[in-house]
């Protein structure tokens, strides 16, 4: 933060280059993790179908026979064009899989931030006003608990109630089985295609089917921005420009909204970005959940198949995404704030 | 430059803009109520400009933040407070609210934190101008603000900037243009230039002192520099422990301190002059529990028995000096009996000091 | 000498923190007792599907031999719930225990040595902690049972790694300010030997910021378990209760309108995360003095003296 010279291309391009070793960090993590601890992976995923000549086949097709540092640096270089391998168990390139799957994952976790927010500032928002309440108290109460409920049995809880109470409101899937035949596949997301395709139906109904999954991912994340938000908020309330407000008769509303509270939102998007991996985490659950067709459940599956090459593939775009979804947060923090481009 | 929507004509013509009367300002702890300022009395006329000065923690900032009614939470005061023969303390809050920044500015200590960094210079100018003048055009914001800046010396180029490209210096100029541009009549100034430096320190208190040829503004300034004092101000007030113990022309209480405390508070002054370190033994006192009588007793060179146990009154001496000390009442002709008279013994000083 | 002060704080605490401290501290004190005697608190046991040769009914609703009801394999859920506890309780404490002394070590290590091993380590942790704890656990997980199989030690290992940054990154910056702390300096110049340094002044320093990150890492780590039960890469059914694998047992029952079988492990789950929380939040607002502040409190002016001193004019 020197105040000597800056501007945000400057500091963009600094943070862009600051992405390589993050990434490489991450990628070598990723391989360490999957590949040089375990044993054979062709035989993990289908040992127990081939005979042993397959079996060699398949590692030498794979290149799975030379020495583990060219796999590294292959690893690296696959990567870095976002090749993320094939699949073992069915052959599937997994950034195919990425491309089917992904859209479903991204709109679900950007309803959830949605409802996270919805949920999570305005309740922040009331609990720092009204320190040490018994309403403060409260709302902090119910940010604990909701961070603390699994997931999980929040959508199982959510769906049950639903479907005794709300007969006919889709409690599964990301649409119907219609919808998704008749919804042309253009973007990978849904429900951008359905937008696109001006197909009102099909909107609806896909919007139905993310109200559950969303609120409960949703849930969950509200816990961590009203902590946030409140806590911020406490302390942008002593903050000396917040007295000074007053003391030039600004009305008690407008400090609150335009000095305290505009400020104490900043960090709130930094820390909602390192949040991502809590998302996904989240994210991986709530799929399953729900038998959404995203990456999360999709990785469960192949877990379940034993195929390292694409849990390795799908575990690398992960590390890409946080690394990529850090960049963008530091990017937008800076356009918001202006001290952090000097 | 007169603003027409508020009344500028004072109460009596030529009376006082600020009368403060008994005021009382005290904070709830868990250890009991703050006496922060306990029954002070003074006078401000309309241009003048009045030194607050004493130790750190004898409740000067607190006055000053009670003459406008920025306390926090919990705090209660008292007393008689008019401006302009107004009563500040029977008026609602929102009343209270709408004087503030229009009749009554404040000047903080540290300009640094005092500008919300996320918003430009002009937006503060906009936000301030528009609470107190809700149909003020966006030309006339502009213009004011400008003109403000000038004074002030900030080029309007600057404008649109962000507080965090000015240096400290250009901030409290910036903080004072904030306070001015609404023309409020009194204007209380925290130690304005404590945290800047000497040079920047200087420029400041000139451009403070020259506002009341431009603005016939006048001023509180809270500080613990007498330099600056003698400097800027026509009056000054000494307060101790939450009380004004003497105040009258800076001139006169300078050469003729009438009370001990301000007495040894000049000498611990340094000057050119200064040939050893001077200090008053001892600390302020807890103002949860002050010492009884006079509350500078426990420190006081020229502590006499009936220091400790009765409160020294208020009078009007000459030189249009006040103060409240049993030694200047004796001076002044004031005869105490033999017992009231003895000095106070060391060793009692000692254990008031404990106590 | 530490300890007395360190107890007495937390008695002394007062208002909110101190209500915190105390709900938590009670809702894991009753999850300890169920872990600690589970034999004797649950009638039945984990995996006991019958008794005396005759066959528990399957999802049952509740009654006097099954309080809870029963779940879709026969198992008694208020059993189930019970021994869940203990299972928690020893996957929990195991990894968190590990995980500490790891990055505790570690982080001593890395913050006194410095140079280029400081750096690299520094470096993976922080990439390590930048990754999403779950899918870490998943890897873990998914790996170790390939080796040791879905017991409870394969459990508390695939959690460790998760937690191990944070210590180790309190630990490190204390120890590297530490270093450069006068009293350290002096120590060495009086030709103290490094793992004395360590040991005497640098531990000192660490110690008051792990139970609170423990704790909290706890919370966490019960969190984790049971979504690795969820997704099937917890605990094998036979080897002991798990919270999280009955739960994905219960997605149909949920479904088909039968709560039981979810709620009472899921509110079991929720219950020990908040305590652990609230313990956690309320040793941290305790311990951590920036988070304390000085309440006013309303004060209300008293009448002036009437005996007020002449005001001479």
């Amino acid at each position: 933060m020197s105040a000597a010279s800056g501007s945000l291309p400057r500091y963009i391009l600094v943070r862009l280059l600051l992405v390589i070793p993050m990434m490489w960090v991450l990628l070598t993590l990723v391989f360490l993790l999957l590949r040089v601890a375990p044993g054979d992976p062709v035989t993990a995923a289908v040992g127990d179908k081939l005979g042993p000549e397959e079996l060699d086949a398949r590692r030498a097709a794979l290149g799975l026979d030379r020495p583990m540092i060219v796999q590294y640096l292959e690893y690296l270089g696959d990567a870095a064009r976002f090749d993320f391998g094939t699949t073992i168990s069915d052959r599937r390139p997994v950034l195919e899989i990425i491309q089917a799957q992904g859209g479903a994952t991204l709109t679900l976790t950007v309803g959830a931030f949605l409802f996270a927010c919805l949920i999570g500032i305005p309740l922040g928002r009331v609990a720092g006003r009204r320190r040490d309440t018994p309403l403060d108290a409260g709302i902090r109460l119910f940010g604990v608990v909701s961070y603390a409920a699994p997931v999980f049995w929040v959508g199982l809880m959510l769906v049950g109630l639903v479907v005794k109470y709300v007969p006919g409101w889709p409690t599964f899937g990301i649409a119907d089985p219609e919808t998704i035949f008749y919804v042309p596949d253009k973007t990978g997301i849904l429900l951008l295609d359905a937008i696109i395709a001006n197909d009102r139906i099909s909107i609806v109904d896909i919007l139905q089917h993310h109200v559950l999954p969303c609120f409960t991912l949703g849930l969950l994340l509200s816990g961590v921005i009203i902590r946030l938000v409140r806590v911020n908020l406490i302390r942008t309330l002593g903050d000396d420009y917040v007295e000074a407000a007053r003391a030039r008769g600004i009305p008690e509303r407008q400090v609150i909204r335009k000095h305290a509270f505009r400020n104490a939102l900043v960090p709130v998007i930094t820390v909602i970005g390192l949040q991502f991996a809590l998302t996904l985490s989240g994210a991986i659950l709530t799929e399953r959940t729900f038998n959404w067709p995203g990456l999360g459940d999709t990785l469960v599956d192949y877990i379940t198949a034993r195929d390292y090459i694409a849990i390795q593939g799908l575990v690398t775009f992960f590390a890409l995404a946080i690394v990529v979804v850090s960049l963008l947060v530091d990017i937008l923090n800076a356009l918001v704030d202006p001290r952090v481009r000097y | 430059m007169t603003s027409l929507t508020k009344d500028q004509t004072p109460a009596r013509p030529g009376g006082p803009v600020l009368e403060v009367r008994d005021l009382r300002v005290w904070y709830g702890t868990d250890r009991g109520p703050v006496r922060a300022v306990d029954g002070v009395t003074f006078d401000l006329r309309p241009g003048e400009i009045l030194g607050l000065v004493g130790e750190s923690g004898c409740g000067k900032s607190t006055l000053g933040r009670g003459l406008l009614g920025l306390l926090p939470e919990g705090a209660a005061r008292d007393g008689e407070l008019r401006f302009r023969g107004k009563d500040m303390l029977t008026l609602r809050r929102r009343e209270q609210y709408r004087m503030r920044g229009s009749e009554l500015g404040m000047i903080f200590q540290e300009p640094l934190t005092r500008l919300n960094p996320m918003m430009r210079i002009s937006d503060h100018f906009a936000e301030t101008l528009r609470a107190h003048e809700r149909r003020i055009s966006k030309a006339d914001v502009e213009q004011r603000s400008l003109e403000a800046l000038r004074v002030m010396g900030i080029p309007p180029t600057r404008f649109r900037a962000y507080p965090h490209e000015f240096s400290g210096g250009m901030r409290q100029r910036i903080m004072i243009a904030l306070a001015l541009v609404l023309r409020p009549a009194f204007v209380v100034a925290d130690e304005p230039t404590t945290a800047l430096d000497v040079l920047v320190e200087a420029q400041i208190i000139r451009i403070l002192h020259n506002l009341r040829a431009t603005y016939d503004t006048s001023m509180l300034l809270i500080t613990h520099n007498l330099g600056i004092v003698a400097e800027a101000c026509d009056r000054v007030a000494v307060m101790y422990a939450g009380k004004v113990v003497e105040i009258g022309p800076a001139r006169e209480v300078f050469s003729n301190p009438q009370h001990s405390y301000t007495r040894e508070l000049l000498r611990s002054t340094i000057s050119l002059s200064t040939t050893g370190l001077n200090f008053i033994d001892g600390a302020p006192p807890d103002l949860t529990d002050p010492p009884s009588g006079c509350h500078f007793h426990p420190r006081c060179p020229d502590a006499m028995q009936i220091c400790a146990t009765t409160e020294p009154p208020v009078r009007d001496l000459p030189g249009g000096v006040r103060a409240a000390c049993w030694a200047a009442e004796v001076a002044h002709g004031r005869t105490l009996d033999e017992d009231a008279r003895r000095p106070l013994p060391r060793e009692a000083i000692s254990v008031a000091d404990e106590a | 000498m530490r300890a007395p002060r360190f107890v007495s704080t937390i008695w002394n605490t007062k208002g909110m923190a101190r209500w915190i401290l105390l709900v938590g501290v009670l809702i894991t004190a009753v999850f300890l007792l169920f872990a600690l005697c589970a034999p004797w608190i649950a009638p039945y046991d984990f995996n006991q599907t019958k008794v005396d040769g005759v066959k528990f009914p399957k999802l049952a609703s509740p009654s006097g031999d099954h309080w809870l009801g029963t779940n879709d394999q026969f198992y008694d859920i208020y059993s189930r719930v019970v021994w869940g506890a203990r299972t928690a309780v020893l996957v929990v404490l195991l990894s968190i225990v590990l995980s500490a002394i790891v990055g505790v070590l570690l982080g001593l290590v890395s913050g006194y040595v410095g140079g280029w091993f400081d750096r690299i380590t520094l470096f993976l942790m922080d990439a390590l902690y930048s990754f999403p704890s779950l899918l870490l656990a998943i890897v873990f997980s998914f790996m170790l049972r390939e080796r040791i199989g879905g017991g409870i030690v394969a459990a508390a290992l695939s959690l460790t790694a998760i937690y191990i940054p944070q210590y180790y990154r309190v630990v490190r910056n204390t120890t590297v300010a530490a270093r450069e702390a006068t009293y350290v300096e002096a120590a060495k110049a009086i030709g103290a030997k490094p793992a004395t340094i360590m040991r005497k002044y640098l531990f000192g320093n660490v110690v008051q910021s792990v139970p609170v990150i423990g704790t909290l890492n706890a919370a966490d780590a019960l969190g984790t378990l049971a979504a690795l039960g969820f997704l099937g890469l917890g605990i094998a059914p036979n080897e002991a209760s798990d919270w999280g694998y009955d739960l994905s047992r219960a997605l149909d029952d949920v479904s088909a309108g039968n709560f039981a079988p979810a709620l009472w492990p899921g509110l079991a789950i929720i219950l020990l995360v908040t305590g652990l929380t609230l313990v956690g939040e309320g040793l941290n607002e305790t311990l951590n003095p920036a988070l304390r502040r000085r309440r006013l409190q309303k004060v209300t002016l008293p009448p002036r003296d009437t005996t007020d001193p002449e005001v001479v004019r």
